[in-house]
């Protein structure tokens, strides 16, 4: 008898269009069922529907939720109220938005006290304080009484964790948990959902777009797509062998060092806009194993094994032999072909000791009272036709470094070179390097057509003799991204995110740059239209000899597609060295920390490397070696900063264990 | 915080420079004193001799920045700018054309102007909270369109026709309460009540609507969601943690407004005979007497300086976040 | 007969601002993506109808725009001299009502006087009695036909009207493909507005339908004549703000540092007096001004429009700050999206920054700035004229007629007819600009999240 079980469920917006179309699924006490799909799928509204916190505008029209016996849908709402945030809690993806903010951390999680136990007073704050320790928080009677804007973005999850707690819940949803927070604090986070519920027993319904989440924290998983589950089985079988053909894509579309010879396998286009497919099977469009019937009939769902799949490929016996093939079985081509990498290159891009500071005002007169240094004496060179990743947390200078390099920040102090000419101070050479930006929404202009956002850059440096070659130009670009001519024509907000990635890669292009500094170009894509983007950039470096700064936090997509990685600590570079080095033989306690961060879908993760507390802040950083506070190797000696030793030809790292 | 304070009236002080040579500028340059008095004696057939006395009478007769003919300081002390300008910076306003001291004649006038502008803004402020909450707590419903409509309709009204019509049916038709005029003590309330009760009207409409999108706007963030999701009640979710963020934005309109009380409304006060600042304002205007006009133009930026950093003050009370450097 | 075209400032001004306004909408008629919102616009049948009812204003407004002087009979040694009053077309229109003036008071429809005369009867005797009117109802000899013979022209002049309505809308339906323009509530709010028109209009030229103020002129007239100078205030002032907040605001966003300073500085310093004593000062001084140089202008009513252009000059200088403020805020955003910073990074001009990518981005905020301030603007005339700093007094605005008749305000009965005009119409014309500005904040306000996007 499971504890929560949704039966097909269905939710729409008011003007008709489906957004959740008849999921169902249980989840039994102390199991985890994770909800696993691509944005836009309709994960986030089945949770807020089985709480009964619809927004606006969207509203619940079929199914029955039973929660403990009790059918959700049908209590009245003030019998609901005592089961949300009592028997059930949940917990939000931006934990920075999520609490109030004119409300001490203490008083929210009392609210929930007094309305589900009754418990007020002295004896709610003590039980506060008991709920912050639980959860790991450091100094919990101070905490109490302070702020969330006084709290790091882990913290606050964790703060959102203690409140679910306090109910006492028995299942617990939790809405992208960690998202929001870098990869060595959502270890910390998943490590402590993972331990809450081995202590409280409860049910746990996870909701996520990140496949190592799921490897690590799921026992169950369901895959979303388009409003549906389409299917649905135990993490180990799932892990071993996908049986829809979406699961199967998503897996082979992810980025690791095991691929980085060959493109990734991307799904073509991008998931449907909610309610626009009716009749067959939703991811028809984009399945290369779809035919007619697919388009024709919407699949049944249909158990195999023990796990459900909706997906005509199933439903008779015999082509279940065909298909089940396993994701990975024809890539185990490893290309090693990294290591022969050597330092005879001569450096296209060479960095020497940049510094950018930001003034601290303080005081009646707004005397500079210090810096932020953001980043804080970084060297680094980057060849021809190779990518250089940069690698780091939020908050570690890595965006600060790529826009003093494009000097859209002033330099501190340092060196930039590009082909033995200083540009540091000067405005020349703008053409020579470009950016491709994070957020594909945000970096184009929406007033302005695709064929005048490529156009611009090339009459601001003077490229293109006159307007038709120009526009000779432009169609020449569009067909190197991938894009038809005719879209020139058309505006930003006519694209999908994916799209619109191809048309800023095409306005860096434009002027025929040398060095494109991409800055998280994928981490607003979902995986399948991160695996397009990522494929182009590669076609693109090997066409035009392109060199690339990758600026990322991913660190499968640097196995995917870096050459050297410079890995980043509060805005100094702490280990470098090529790709297979660094990942695979991390020699800097914070490389090997972040490393094992990552959660890894081949369960075959490595010790866990645990990290204490957060970044502490650029304005003030620790003196000597910045990691040394949540260093477990930390020695008297890292009060210095330690210099550069030497692993090989090109590995070196920042940390005195290694300074022989 | 204290050190933000300082650096605030510092740089006020630029501020009332800029206000003060504005001011001079408009008197005593666009229109010489020469013409304010031809202006004043009647334009025709004035002798150069009345024109002299007159300004004589006024201290205009100095030379507008610079006294060549002094010594000293007094080059500069000496001038129309200095004694009739630069003084204000003591509050020294210097005396009316009927010879009256305006100092003292805005001390006098600040209490009925803020028997009426009290009250009003403190009704008003409740009222109109409370309006908007109740459209808030029923948005989206027939309750809240109709709320909507009924503050465009308000506020669409010009301010003349609350006070006009207000009168004509409170005093005149219903006899309620006398049309104008003012006492002190206790029995100011028979007179403040109608002038307090069209004040509080005339902001009904913009007022509501304006605070019910701050509203709606607090009630689509997440740390609402998350507020329900912890089992509370909607009215509990209104008023303890909406009503508490609303209240940032809604203090900077409000708490500016404070210290410009004392300088209370010109039309309400002159419609109902107060003779409070906002009288004496409009008296001054219609007389052309600029002393008058140009000592309330001063006095207003003054207070609305003071209104801004109370403001700044008032941010620290209700939002944490702010700790003003 | 001949005449001389007279082209005051203020028409002038509102010509340059139609053409703008021309230029703007042939524009955005060419961009399918500037076009979207007033789709949206176009869908709200509120906004409809409060454009239909605002288009009626500025017709008023625009045939009292197209000045004139008639040319007298006779001449001055060969040259033609013309009239000292300016006309309008509006004026010539009509022409009875403009003319029709009784010798005082009177009420709407009234066959006689609002105070008793002494006057000599049949008989030669001096009686004290209400004097009819002289044209008020001249035509009925008969007082007790009055309301027989008002029934019956509403009905035919109304019924004309509707014929009228209905007659464009066939003819409409026949040229233009009415798809989701012709809504209901837009078609029957026509054909009420056409029957009224035809009823007031065979009522008018015969009664003084909203009755005549203190020197015997038509209410209606004054009304409908307040019109331009109401529509005056509230966009020629826009030609001040527009500019001055916007280049100001965006400049002080993008560049910062002391460009930012300096701006913030004058904003500041304008903002911190409290706007109707600035107004106060401003005109007080400009009065003055104008009127020691009365022998600039060689025309009454040029004199009278040149306090009209200088009160929207003023209103202007003294209202563009808020739009700054928000405008600069805007900026400070916009100029740290990526789109911007990829400019910056191919060394695009600042100026073409500003023009090409921050400009267009907050149009939108100006528009809304825009629609939203004309009510104000038309409410606070009428304040302004109260308070002895609005338009000249010889000119017709609502806020003179107004404090004309507030002054009456003690008689017994009551002068209500001619306040109760002036607010009618005000509350019309401010209702309809309301909700049409309304209409414009949701259409183009990127924050306000619309299912129809979701979908």
């Amino acid at each position: 008898m499971s504890l929560f079980k949704v039966d097909k469920l269905v939710t729409r917006l008011r003007n008709g269009a489906t957004i959740v179309d008849g999921i169902s699924f249980d989840i039994a006490a102390g199991e985890t069922f994770a909800l696993l799909g691509e944005s836009g799928c309709g994960k986030s509204m089945t949770a807020l529907s089985l709480m009964r916190l619809l927004p606006d505008g969207v509203v619940n029209t079929g199914g029955a939720v039973q929660m403990d016996g009790a059918a959700l849908f049908d209590l009245p709402e003030h019998d609901m109220r005592e089961v949300r945030g009592g028997t059930m809690a949940m917990i939000f993806q931006e934990p920075g938005l999520s609490l109030n903010p004119v409300m001490t951390v203490g008083a929210q999680i009392a609210e929930v006290l007094a309305l589900h136990h009754g418990i007020k007073g002295a004896a709610a704050n003590a039980r506060c304080i008991e709920l912050l320790t639980q959860v790991g928080i450091p100094d919990a009677a101070r905490r109490v009484d302070e702020y969330p804007f006084q709290l790091s973005g882990g913290m606050k999850q964790r703060v959102m964790i203690a409140m679910a707690l306090a109910g006492s819940p028995k299942l617990l949803i939790a809405d992208e948990p960690t998202t929001a927070l870098d990869v060595t604090i959502q270890a910390q986070v998943l490590q402590l959902l993972r331990e809450t519920q081995d202590t409280t027993g409860m049910a746990m319904l996870l909701i996520t777009h990140d496949l190592g989440v799921v490897a690590e924290n799921a026992h169950r998983v369901g895959v979303m797509y388009a409003g549906q589950i389409v299917e649905q089985s135990t993490r180990e079988q799932l892990f071993a062998k996908p049986l829809h053909p979406y699961t199967q894509k998503l897996f082979a579309a992810l980025p690791d060092a095991r691929r980085s010879g060959q493109p990734l396998s991307a799904i073509l286009g991008s998931v449907p806009p909610l309610g626009s497919i009716t009749q067959g099977c939703r991811f028809a469009p984009r399945c290369d194993k779809a035919w007619a019937l697919c388009r024709e009939q919407t699949p049944e769902w249909t158990v195999v094994d023990g796990r459900g799949v909706r997906c005509h490929l199933y439903q008779s016996a015999e082509e279940r032999v065909l298909s089940a093939e396993s994701p990975r079985a024809s890539d185990r081509t490893l290309g090693t072909q990294h290591s022969v990498f050597s330092t005879t290159h001569s450096a296209l891009l060479q960095v020497s000791d940049l510094q950018v500071h930001f003034p601290i005002r303080k005081g009646i007169l707004q005397r500079v009272i210090g810096n932020v240094k953001a980043v804080d004496g970084v060297s680094l060179s980057i060849p021809q036709g190779r990518t250089l990743a940069l690698v780091g947390e939020s908050g570690c200078g890595k965006t600060t470094l790529g826009k003093a390099l494009l000097r859209l920040l002033p330099a501190t102090a340092g060196s930039v070179q590009f082909a033995g000419k200083e540009l540091i101070g000067t405005d020349a050479a703008r053409s020579t390097m470009q950016m491709v930006f994070q957020d594909p929404y945000a970096s184009l202009n929406p007033k302005m057509r695709v064929a005048e956002i490529l156009e611009e850059g090339m009459s601001a440096l003077g490229i293109g003799d006159d307007s038709a070659a120009r526009q000779t130009h432009i169609d020449g670009l569009l067909d190197k991204v991938g894009l038809a001519r005719e879209s020139k024509w058309r505006y930003p907000h006519e694209f999908s995110g994916g799209q619109r990635q191809r048309i800023a890669i095409a306005r860096a292009l434009a002027v025929s740059p040398q060095l494109l500094i991409c800055d998280e170009p994928t981490s607003a894509l979902d995986v399948s239209v991160q695996a397009q983007i990522l494929n182009l950039l590669k076609e693109l470096q090997q066409e035009l000899g392109l060199s690339y700064l990758f600026i990322t936090h991913n660190l499968a997509v640097v196995e995917y597609l870096a050459h050297e990685v410079c890995v980043m600590y509060l805005g100094r570079v702490v280990e470098r060295g090529t790709t297979e080095e660094v990942m695979r033989s991390p020699k800097h306690p914070y490389t090997q920390a972040l490393l094992s961060a990552v959660p890894r879908i081949d369960g075959a993760g490595r010790e866990y490397v645990k990290l204490e507390g957060d970044l502490p802040s650029p304005a003030n950083p620790p003196a000597g070696c910045h990691f040394a506070p949540r260093c477990a190797h930390a020695m008297t000696v890292c009060s210095h900063y330690p210099d550069a030793s030497r692993i090989s030809t090109t590995h070196q790292v920042h940390c005195h264990l290694y300074n022989k | 915080m204290i050190a933000y304070l300082i650096r605030r009236i510092i740089y006020a002080v630029p501020i009332l420079i800029g206000v003060n040579l504005l001011t001079f500028a408009l008197f005593f340059v666009v229109n010489t004193p020469d013409d304010m008095a031809r202006m004043q004696l009647g334009v025709k057939r004035v002798t150069p001799e009345a024109i002299e006395k007159w300004k004589q009478q006024r201290g205009y007769d100095k030379p507008l920045l610079v006294n060549s003919a002094a010594n000293g300081t007094a080059k500069l002390t000496d001038t129309v700018f200095w004694q009739k300008s630069a003084s204000m910076f003591v509050l020294d306003f210097g005396y009316s054309d009927d010879g009256r001291s305006i100092g003292r004649e805005i001390t006098k006038r600040m209490g009925p102007s803020l028997a009426i502008a009290l009250p009003t803004f403190l009704v008003g402020l409740v009222v109109y909270v409370s309006f908007a909450l109740l459209m808030t707590l029923f948005r989206a419903t027939a309750l809240d369109m109709a709320g909507v409509a009924l503050c465009v309709l308000l506020m669409s009204v010009s301010g003349l026709f609350y006070i006009i019509g207000g009168q004509f049916v409170v005093s005149k038709l219903w006899h309620l309460v006398p049309i104008s005029g003012y006492a002190g003590g206790a029995d100011s309330f028979k007179f403040v009540v109608l002038p307090i009760l069209i004040g509080v009207m005339g902001g009904v409409g913009s007022s509501s609507r304006w605070y019910r999108t701050i509203f709606l706007e607090e009630i689509g963030k997440d740390y609402v969601r998350t507020a329900r999701a912890k089992g509370l009640s909607e009215l509990r979710v209104l008023f303890t943690h909406v009503l508490k963020n609303a209240m940032i934005p809604i203090l900077t309109g409000v708490v500016v407004v404070i210290p410009l009380l004392f300088m209370g409304s010109l039309l309400t006060e002159s419609f109902f005979g107060i003779p409070g600042l906002g009288s004496y304002t409009i008296d001054a205007i219609n007389a052309q007497d600029f002393s008058v006009v140009r000592a309330m133009v001063f006095l207003g930026s003054v207070l609305y300086i003071v209104g801004l950093i109370l403001t700044d003050i008032s941010y620290t009370v209700v939002d944490p976040r702010v700790r003003l450097q | 007969m001949s005449f001389q075209l007279v082209f005051l400032w203020s028409d002038k001004l509102i010509f340059l601002l139609l053409a703008a306004a021309g230029v703007a909408a042939w524009y955005v008629r060419r961009h399918e993506h500037l076009l979207l919102p007033w789709r949206r616009v176009a869908r709200s049948s509120v906004a409809m109808v409060s454009l239909l009812v605002l288009s009626l204003f500025l017709a008023v407004g625009l045939l009292d725009t197209l000045h004139f002087r008639m040319a007298l009979p006779q001449t001055s040694g060969g040259e033609k001299v013309y009239s000292p009053e300016v006309l309008s077309v509006f004026d010539k229109l009509v022409d009875p009502l403009r003319t029709h003036t009784e010798k005082t008071y009177s009420e709407p429809f009234a066959l006689t006087l609002y105070a008793k005369e002494s006057m000599p009867d049949a008989q030669g005797n001096v009686v004290r009695d209400y004097p009819r009117l002289q044209y008020g109802g001249a035509h009925l000899t008969d007082v007790s036909q009055r309301d027989a013979d008002v029934l019956k022209r509403a009905l035919v002049g109304g019924g004309l009207g509707l014929l009228v309505g209905l007659l464009s809308f066939y003819l409409s339906h026949r040229t233009l493909h009415c798809a989701s323009g012709c809504d209901r509530a837009v078609s029957s709010a026509t054909l009420i507005l056409t029957t009224l028109i035809g009823a007031v209009v065979s009522l008018a030229t015969v009664y003084h339908v909203l009755g005549t103020d203190k020197v015997g002129q038509d209410v209606l007239y004054l009304s409908l004549k307040s019109i331009r100078t109401g529509l005056i205030i509230g966009t020629v002032t826009t030609l001040v703000t527009l500019p001055l907040a916007l280049f100001l605001g965006v400049a002080a966003g993008y560049f910062r540092g002391w460009v930012d300073d300096v701006i913030q500085y004058i904003y500041t310093v304008l903002s911190s007096i409290p706007s109707v004593l600035l107004i106060a000062a401003m005109v007080l001084m400009m009065q003055m001004f104008i009127d020691q140089h009365a022998d600039w202008f060689d025309l009454e009513a040029k004199r009278a429009d040149a306090r009209l252009v200088c009160l929207c000059l003023i209103l202007g200088i003294t209202s563009w700050t808020s739009l700054c403020r928000l405008l600069r805020g805007e900026t400070l955003k916009l100029r740290e999206m990526e789109y911007i910073q990829a400019a910056q990074s191919f060394g695009v001009s600042s100026l073409r920054i500003l023009t090409r990518h921050i400009m267009p981005n907050v149009m939108h905020i100006v528009l809304i700035a825009l629609v939203m301030d004309f009510s104000a603007l038309v409410l606070a005339e009428a304040v302004l004229s109260y308070i002895g700093v609005g338009v000249d007094p010889s000119m017709i605005s609502f806020g003179t007629m107004i404090n004309a008749a507030r002054l009456e305000m003690g008689r017994e009965p009551m002068v209500w007819w001619a306040l109760a005009a002036a607010f009618g119409f005000m509350l019309v014309l401010v209702l309809a600009a309301n909700l049409f500005a309304d209409a414009v904040r949701d259409a183009f306000d990127p924050r306000l999240n619309r299912t129809e996007n979701a979908t």
